[in-house]
């Protein structure tokens, strides 16, 4: 047998810090044979990163290889000099990075930077280097390949530049591909088509990939084998189909029920959690709806970003807003929230019209209090200078004037615990919590003035899936128990289907579908709907038989529709 | 609450931390803390009237008596360096708190509303940059008339620029913010979100500015006394009291100058420092 293509062996990296050093990888063993592909998976901070950066010697300065060897071809490269590790680097081994757009020189051209990394490797002539960056982008099957050449990354869509990046990474014909997040951030359909693209290159040049993701789904579907990490170790590997079937470990276990799959449901992501309350009272049929938004239109510089959207959301119901970035779908939630105003068109709140009030004026409302929103990322959604405890309390203090005292201490406690926010944490400040904590502080301060309706803005995109499963029950309970409407928005159909009754998915600022979510789920109509469904990477959950990947079955053209929208120009 | 106390204590420990790596900062800010409690207390430091000439003892060299020398009346150089941090240090605080002031309510709503108010109100602070800011201040004072409060104007006017730009810049990327908006759901009108919220937030980058602003306006004070535009003889001020004994220094006078010199450049370059220093403190790369 052939010794393997890449070969960690007990790898430790440590990181020096004020606060002495800190080990970010204790012993990690890995192997990856040539024409592999290997997805490494793990929550924020395990390591995965760190990983791959010590594989290409590219770890920054605070960074050290302490122990361990990683063999490449059978040589340890962990002692190589500058100059061997520039002739591996791009030629043997490279590596796509998770934010495209910042990852290439804004102020060069897509051919100047192609032909950079040919020069770095080999004597190239200038007709000739044109040629082959012609020929690299048309294996990454950009459109118009010519015209782009001369293109600067700001012209090009997220998914362009990731595709651009792809061109770079596979110029010198590398045997190693390491692709680190290489989706992140890019919508779902995007995502497909880069996957398809990166895995369609893998198997014709024979190149081996490692998959750094903490999308179970996505290395599922793309992985021959995964590996497992946590806190610095990887802590299970093996091929996807075992793996899936015979988890092993406890934390594989934990981060395989927490991913959400086609037909888990919310109380199937996370075990140990309180099962949910008897279903909410049912109210009698005919009751006003408590949230009706009737044609609204908003159009920034022009252009419509929320195209004359009709629905209705009923007191205590849950309705999710799906669509990619551009389809309006936070333009909307905000003129829900009355932060900002519609063009045109109506909000009625209980009856009565809130879309009439300025939203300058909004705060002085009855209805503030009502209307309360949660934000995207934890990370940016509390004032650096409050405690948890003050933003929690702000609402209490703005809009039901209450004083410091016993009642508001009270309040303030009582949001938190329904939020799962121990007490403890209530002094610290944003920067010492953890974004878990610091989402709970969010939904705190949002449920804190019981209001009736919560808009939720794809709160669980920055969360580890562990993290996430946790907060959608939290969601679900406050609803059932609470009696709050949630008006979830998010891109993701799979979330959406569990949370929420009613799903209405927009595109460029108009509904393409609306209807019960189950019943838009199973049968979509729209082929945008079937495109966003095909697109969401899914495995089967343990005990079905069938590889990861095999979970595909659409009722509708989907692939074509994705075809059509990958090829939009933009 | 423990936890805040916490918070506190690793704020300060930051603080340790830096100056541990930089003790110039810590040598700045002691001097600057001398030359405060100087000015405050300078009624009953001073050993001899800072006015009251004495001609009889005049051009005094440093002696057990007259730590600093005396001037060509006679007054005692030291108690009038002391009187002088006094008014030098007053000029310097009014005017840069003037300017921080406005300059940040300004900038900050700019910030945050943008659109055409703000184009406007950028160019004009374009213009008010593209003038030499001193000959803008000397042409100021001697417009509005040659007294105490005109200077705190001027060096308020030319200090301007800096609070709003600063102020507009730092709102400007923030306004979109999930806690800017979360401030919002929780009832706050606009002013309150700009004026409670956003302000606060930028406050300690802006104190950077501050303490490098406080020495520069200390400068441009004694440089407009010093070319006859600012305070007037026989006030004790440095610049005035640098001019005068320039007059001295051919005779080999020399602490006639030298000391009032020692004095501002001894102050403009503690708030410097103290200013980089605190630029280290803050600055978020440094703590990780």
């Amino acid at each position: 047998m052939t010794a393997p293509l890449l070969q960690i062996e007990d790898l430790h990296v440590s990181f020096s810090t004020r606060h002495g050093l800190v080990e970010a990888l204790s012993g990690v063993d890995l192997s990856l044979d040539a024409g592999q592909t290997l997805g490494l998976v793990g929550e924020s901070g395990s390591g995965k990163s760190v990983t791959s950066l010590a594989v290409m010697r590219l770890l920054d300065r605070a960074g050290r290889i302490t122990g361990g060897r990683v063999l490449f071809r059978g040589r340890d490269i962990t002692r190589a000099g500058n100059s061997d590790l520039r002739q591996l680097r791009g030629a043997a081994m490279s590596m796509i990075f998770q934010n495209p757009r910042a990852a290439l020189n804004p102020i060069r051209t897509v051919q100047d930077q192609i032909v950079d990394v040919l020069r770095a490797h080999r004597r190239i002539g200038g007709r000739e280097a044109r040629s082959t960056a012609l020929d690299l982008l048309r294996a990454v099957r950009i459109r118009d390949p010519e015209q782009r050449l001369s293109a600067y990354p700001g012209e090009l869509s997220g998914g362009m530049c990731q595709r651009v990046m792809i061109a770079m990474a596979i110029a010198c014909e590398p045997s190693l591909l390491i692709a680190d997040e290489p989706t992140t951030g890019l919508d779902v359909t995007t995502q497909k088509v880069v996957m398809d693209l990166l895995a369609g290159l893998t198997t014709e040049r024979g190149m081996a990939m490692v998959l750094i993701t903490h999308d179970l789904g996505l290395a599922a579907r793309y992985c021959g084998a995964i590996a497992v990490m946590e806190r610095g170790l990887v802590v299970e590997q093996g091929e996807t189909a075992t793996l899936f079937r015979k988890a092993r470990h406890p934390y594989t276990k934990r981060l395989i029920a927490a991913s959400p799959t086609r037909n888990s449901t919310l109380a199937d992501l996370a075990q140990g959690a309180p099962p949910p309350a008897a279903a909410a009272v049912r109210r009698p049929a005919g009751t006003g709806a408590l949230l009706e938004v009737q044609h609204v239109v908003k159009t920034f510089s022009g252009v419509a970003a929320v195209d004359d959207v009709s629905f209705r959301l009923a007191p205590g119901g849950s309705l999710g807003l799906v669509g990619e970035s551009g389809s309006g779908k936070t333009t909307l939630s905000r003129m829900i929230c009355r932060l900002i105003d519609a063009d045109r068109g109506d909000i009625l709140f209980l009856g009565q019209s809130i879309g009439a009030v300025p939203a300058r004026e909004f705060h002085r409302s009855p209805h503030r209090r009502e209307i309360q929103i949660v934000f995207q990322d934890p990370n940016d959604s509390l004032n650096p200078r409050f405690a948890a405890f003050d933003c929690i309390a702000h609402p209490l203090r703005r809009l039901e004037g209450m004083r410091d005292g016993a009642a508001l201490n009270d309040r303030v406690r009582e949001a938190a615990s329904r939020a799962g926010l121990p007490d403890d944490l209530l002094g610290r400040y944003p920067h010492q919590l953890s974004g878990g904590q610091k989402a709970r502080v969010g939904i705190a301060r949002a449920i804190a003035p019981r209001p009736k309706l919560l808009v939720l803005d794809e709160p669980t995109a920055a969360l580890d899936v562990s993290i996430q499963a946790v907060i959608l029950q939290l969601l679900d309970r406050l609803r059932r128990e609470d009696d709050i409407a949630l008006l979830f928005v998010s891109h993701d159909l799979n979330v959406v289907r569990m949370l929420c009754d009613q799903m209405v998915v927009l595109q460029q600022g108009r509904v393409v579908e609306a209807g019960d979510s189950r019943s838009v789920f199973e049968h979509p109509q729209a082929a945008y709907t079937c495109a966003l469904l095909d697109a969401i990477p899914a495995f089967r959950s343990a005990g079905t038989p069938g590889p990861g990947g095999a979970d595909r079955r659409m009722t509708c053209g989907a692939g074509s529709a994705v075809g059509r929208l990958s090829a939009t120009p933009r | 609450m423990s936890t805040a106390v916490a918070g506190r204590s690793s704020t300060t420990g930051h603080v340790l931390f830096v100056l541990r790596g930089n003790p110039l900062t810590a040598i700045a800010a002691v001097g600057i803390i001398l030359a405060i409690g100087l000015a405050i207390f300078a009624p009953w430091i001073v050993p001899y009237n800072p006015v009251a000439s004495d001609v009889p003892n005049a051009l005094q060299p440093p002696s057990a008596a007259h730590w600093a020398g005396t001037d060509q009346l006679g007054r005692d150089i030291f108690s009038r360096l002391v009187a002088a941090a006094r008014l030098d240090l007053f000029i310097a605080a009014s005017a840069v708190s003037v300017s921080f002031v406005v300059g940040a309510a300004v900038g900050g709503f700019c910030g945050y509303r943008g659109g055409r108010l703000d184009r406007w109100v950028g160019r004009f602070v374009d213009v008010l940059m593209a003038f030499p800011l001193f000959v803008l201040a000397m042409a100021l004072v001697a417009a509005l008339g040659n007294r105490m409060e005109n200077i705190i104007i001027a060096t308020a006017i030319i200090n301007l620029p800096f609070y709003t730009r600063f102020a507009r810049a730092e709102v400007n990327v923030r306004r979109n913010l999930g806690w800017v908006e979360a401030a919002r759901a929780c009832g706050e009108s606009h002013a309150a979100v700009v004026l409670r919220f956003l302000l606060p937030n930028v406050l300690p980058a802006m104190a950077v500015q501050i303490s490098l602003n406080l020495g520069w306006a200390i400068l441009n004070a004694a440089g407009l006394s010093f070319i006859g535009l600012g305070v007037q003889a026989p006030t004790p001020e440095w610049g005035i009291m640098v001019a005068e004994g320039a007059r001295f220094i051919t005779t080999g006078k020399w602490w006639l100058v030298a000391f009032p010199g020692l004095a501002l450049m001894l102050t403009v370059l503690c708030f410097n420092l103290l200013g980089d220093g605190l630029r280290d403190i803050l600055d978020p790369r440094m703590r990780t």
